[in-house]
């Protein structure tokens, strides 16, 4: 019986940048930073609230768990916003979304009310984007 | 109090206010403060998000400062009291409980860094190394000392036996344990 999940890996074009986007404008906390070998590196956040959850950012390059073509072609589908990982999640909308507009977080939807919820999409530096709604009392 | 959905209309974001002159009214007269707290209410929503997330901002920005809540209402342009109603009811916390756990978290940051326990207690803002370590100990039930103590020896195992901190299912992907001396 599955019991819960534990880590999710969000593919990323430079870990560098990805750590200062998650870490410095979302606020995320850094679980594991290990380099394992020559331009090899285990880098997982969490959001603050969820420290059981280890938000992998995978660099896309070659010989990870890409060959050259894969890792091109990701890379390209990355950047076009192709990829939607997943939702997060806020106690007030409004206010994070102002807070992290004025980190300077690209946000391609502002905060909407629709028939499923209260939410905004943002992307983040590689091009991933996310949906962040609002906490349902 | 949030604003009702129905109220948050984003081409207004862009409406400005002299604020600053009404910041001298709520010093200067408090009768003229009541004036101009029924005015702020009737502003648009967002502004008083964007001037809350502004304090919220200077809190991360300027906790290592001997921050006066008095300091923070005036950066929000709010009398004292209105402001820790609305920062509450945004942040789940007062401004005093947020600035609280912003130092109790740099204080995790520079402890994980082997600076010593008095020098982080000064550098995040507090002036008794008791209160610091009595506070951080209530929000992480851990005393700082072994807390550091234990964050030195992760990053010791994490250096020397990364893959320890991989699932196996990473590990073992192609090249990872081949060629390496890290195991």
């Amino acid at each position: 019986m599955i019991t819960k999940m534990n880590h999710v890996s969000v593919f990323v074009l430079n870990q560098d940048s990805a750590y200062d986007f998650y870490v410095n404008k979302l606020g995320f906390k850094v679980n594991t930073d290990a380099a394992i070998g020559p331009g090899m590196r285990w880098l997982t956040v969490c959001p603050p609230e969820q420290p059981e959850l280890e938000i992998s950012l995978m660099a896309i390059s070659e010989g990870m768990m890409f060959d050259s073509l894969a890792a091109q072609q990701m890379r390209e589908l990355v950047q076009r916003g192709t990829f939607g990982f997943g939702v997060f999640e806020c106690d007030d909308l409004i206010a994070t979304y102002e807070e992290l507009k004025a980190k300077g977080v690209e946000f391609t939807k502002t905060p909407t009310k629709e028939f499923y919820g209260f939410e905004a999409l943002f992307k983040d530096d590689s091009g991933n984007w996310f949906s962040l709604g609002e906490k349902k009392s | 109090m949030k604003a009702p959905l129905s109220s948050y209309n984003y081409p207004r974001i862009l409406v400005d206010f002299p604020c600053c002159n009404e910041r001298a009214i709520v010093r200067g007269n408090q009768i003229k403060a009541d004036i101009y707290i029924q005015m702020i209410e009737r502003l648009p929503k967002i502004y008083l998000y964007r001037r809350l997330v502004q304090a919220k901002l200077f809190i991360d920005k300027n906790y290592h400062e001997a921050i006066d809540l008095n300091d923070i209402a005036d950066e929000a342009y709010f009398s004292k009291f209105h402001f820790i109603r609305q920062f509450k009811n945004i942040y789940g916390k007062t401004p005093h409980q947020y600035l609280i756990k912003v130092r109790i978290e740099n204080a995790r940051l520079l402890l994980k860094k082997n600076i010593p326990v008095a020098d982080v207690c000064y550098a995040v803002g507090f002036d008794s190394i008791t209160s610091f370590s009595a506070l951080f100990k209530k929000l992480t039930s851990c005393s700082p000392a072994n807390y550091q103590q234990a964050e030195l020896k992760r990053q010791n195992d994490m250096q020397q036996s990364p893959l320890k901190f991989i699932p196996a299912c990473f590990a073992g992907e192609k090249e990872w344990l081949q060629k390496r001396n890290f195991q």
